[in-house]
């Protein structure tokens, strides 16, 4: 049988959880950035399944969604690891549970 | 010579004829891919003679002459010492990034190739979002070039990986940007719609390629600059180059995967040498009614060898660059020229309304003063150093 | 009525979708487990790939050439370089990848997976059939995003431009100022002559 909507969602929910795993379980910041991308990228498939399954496919609202949330995300990385650029240059580290304290 | 022109049509579709009706489509593709493979790989092997005999006669030598007549069989040889040669890995290298690197460079290159229309109804897949397509997969080699640059755990090739990455990224943008007028001329981004857009001909004699336009001579020169700094080819190669890195990120590879890297980059030039020609020459089109008894895809090969005899002449010319007067050429020159070029194609469209005498005048006057005030003020302002007259000495 | 399609495409079809989620899954896992960054940022690039390959399983293949563009030609050469400026020294064995309570990280997981996954599988809404082939012609695309989806074209033009600028001042190395005050006895006449001599 063809891959329904069902399937989508379901794959769409395990890659979430995935990157939710890595991202509170890693130490590295970089690594949380990367869980956090598929979070953002398995959301991005729930849609793109739910348009094209759904009631209005002509309305295009679910590929516009997307393409903003992509754009999105590409802003977000920039900025997440130029943050973890700079804090590297002052605390040497990249490991989260050594960025605890707001000073510096 | 319709039938001439469709040979190749015609014969794929008396091979896939002969098989069964249920994996016709596939036998149909794999005939187009096996037929691209084939001719590409041929060009390719072509283009390493012809590009060294050409080098050579330019800096006033013979090329290769020792293999064949005029070193015509040189590719075979050269073939051969590299599938021969021993494959040397370093010890502390990563083997399976070492390993993955070449073939992910190479892949996507030949992807490139399904989209590109070589003739008349010759194109692998007429896809919506054509050019879309292209530009994606191209941007992929640049994680491919970043795998062979620190998966050999040496400092040079992972300097040489990141200059290579930050010139190929840099140049991405001038190459889109000068390809978008294309796209608003043809309102469509499917690389066939976009040929036909470039059909006919204007005052009766002038065919309406996009390159006989004021934009379209700059977004040409535009494209033809971007694409020789994202194949690295000179004056953009500073990440092959011998004198400054070794060979840069292609220092630990030897043998088959160096031979796998270099048909990776002639077959990333042959790619956007055949997309400017789909973009600014009209693709398969003939200049003039009497001439089309050359069949489309000899056309195309025309236009194509007549490129990448100018990129071969642009390496025996030109100088390297270094790699921050590289980079300041792409951001501080081509991107506002670009943008610059976009503005004078939406004018020129806006303007095509225009029919007072002397309309096509006026256009062309708006367009290159447009176009060209940005240049000089561009050009004159990043000049930090007033060079003297240059004295050139030949050789007697 | 959609005409049914032959076996040959359907068992093509679901080959297809379990061989491209197995791909989007495998390389997922291995982003989030692998010791090694680099390899973490190679496998992610390649799950954000097996992505593309899935919505262009979906019809929707300018989302999908753009997440090539974006995720694989962008986002992931930026994690690529951001790695390469901050880990070069090679993981030292003594440091854990993983917080001491990874399991409760792990366990939080799944809690949520079965959240999610257990009404997406028992819901009677979702048992609808598919729709016949949907196209996104790039045409209606471009013409939404300049009609009805205008305001966020531009707020996104803004939002990118100023994440731009702001990334770029932050990861800048800042210049240590050196600035030495001098200071000389002075009389007022003396600095209304120093105001006005310009320096």
């Amino acid at each position: 049988m063809n891959p329904q909507l069902v399937h989508y969602l379901v794959l769409s929910a395990v890659l979430f959880s995935i990157g939710f795993a890595g991202a509170v379980t890693r130490r590295n910041a970089i690594v949380v950035l990367i869980g956090i991308e598929l979070m953002l990228n398995a959301a991005n498939l729930n849609f793109i399944a739910f348009w094209r399954f759904g009631a209005h496919p002509e309305a295009l609202t679910g590929v516009m969604f997307v393409l903003f949330s992509i754009a999105i995300a590409a802003a977000e990385a920039a900025v997440g690891l130029a943050l973890i650029i700079a804090i590297h240059r002052q605390r040497h580290t990249t490991q989260v549970d050594q960025m605890d304290s707001l000073k510096g | 010579m319709n039938a001439l022109d469709q040979i190749f049509v015609t014969i794929q579709h008396w091979l896939a004829g002969l098989a069964p009706a249920a994996v016709q489509p596939l036998v149909s593709m794999l005939l187009i891919i096996g037929g691209l493979m084939g001719v590409f790989g041929g060009c390719f092997a072509l283009t390493t003679i012809i590009e060294r005999k050409t080098l050579g006669r330019m800096q006033n030598r013979f090329g290769p002459n020792r293999v064949g007549p005029f070193g015509l069989l040189q590719p075979m040889a050269d073939g051969l010492k590299m599938l021969t040669k021993e494959d040397i890995v370093p010890f502390s290298a990563d083997h399976i990034l070492h390993f993955l690197a070449p073939v992910a460079l190479t892949v996507p290159v030949w992807l490139a190739f399904s989209v590109l229309p070589f003739g008349r109804n010759m194109y692998a897949i007429d896809l919506d979002c054509g050019i879309l397509f292209f530009f994606a997969i191209g941007s992929t080699s640049e994680l491919a070039i970043f795998l062979a640059g620190w998966s050999s755990q040496n400092k040079y090739s992972l300097v040489g990986a990141m200059r290579a990455i930050a010139q190929m990224i840099s140049y991405e943008v001038p190459l889109v940007l000068a390809s978008v007028p294309v796209l608003i001329a043809a309102s469509s981004l499917s690389l066939p719609a976009i040929v036909h857009a470039q059909s006919g001909f204007a005052l009766g004699w002038v065919p309406r390629w996009n390159v006989f336009t004021p934009w379209g001579i700059a977004g040409f020169a535009l494209f033809m600059i971007a694409a020789s700094a994202e194949s690295n080819r000179c004056p953009f190669d500073l990440p092959e180059g011998e004198s400054e890195l070794i060979a840069g990120y292609l220092t630990e590879y030897s043998g088959f995967k160096y031979a796998l890297f270099f048909l990776g980059e002639y077959l990333g030039l042959f790619a956007v040498t055949g997309l400017g020609v789909t973009l600014f020459l009209g693709g398969w089109q003939a200049p003039a009614t009497w001439l089309e008894w050359i069949p489309s895809w000899g056309w195309f090969a025309l236009k194509f060898g007549a490129l990448i005899f100018l990129f071969i002449w642009v390496r025996a010319t030109l100088p390297r660059l270094r790699l921050n007067q590289l980079l300041n050429f792409a951001w501080k020159f081509l991107v506002p020229l670009a943008v610059v070029n976009l503005v004078v194609a939406v004018a020129w469209w806006q303007s095509s309304v225009w029919q007072f005498p002397g309309a096509l005048e006026v256009r062309w006057l708006l367009g290159t003063v447009l176009l060209a005030v940005p240049y000089v003020w561009l050009g004159r302002a990043w000049n930090d150093v007033e060079s003297a007259p240059r004295h050139y000495r030949y050789a007697e | 009525m959609s005409n049914p399609r032959p076996a040959t495409i359907v068992m093509l079809n679901e080959i297809a979708f379990y061989l491209t989620a197995a791909l989007v899954l495998i390389f997922a896992i291995a982003a989030m487990t692998l010791p090694r960054l680099v390899h973490c940022a190679v496998c992610a690039a390649g799950a954000f790939a097996s992505l593309a390959l899935i919505y262009l399983e979906l019809d929707a293949e300018f989302v999908a050439f753009a997440q090539l563009l974006v995720y694989v030609g962008a986002i992931a050469i930026l994690i690529v370089f951001a790695i390469l400026l901050t880990n070069l020294q090679e993981a030292d064995p003594q440091v854990r990848r993983a917080s001491r309570s990874w399991v409760v990280g792990v366990a939080v997981a799944a809690i949520l997976l079965a959240a999610l996954g257990l009404p997406i599988i028992t819901t009677p809404l979702l048992q609808r059939a598919a729709p016949a082939a949907t196209a996104a012609p790039v045409r209606d695309i471009g013409e939404k995003l300049m009609t009805t989806y205008v305001l966020p074209l531009e707020m996104i033009g803004v939002l990118l431009t100023s994440a731009l600028l702001g990334a770029v001042v932050i990861a800048m190395r800042e210049e240590p100022e050196v600035k030495t005050k001098v200071t000389r006895p002075t009389t007022p006449a003396l600095e209304r002559q120093e105001e006005l001599t310009p320096r």
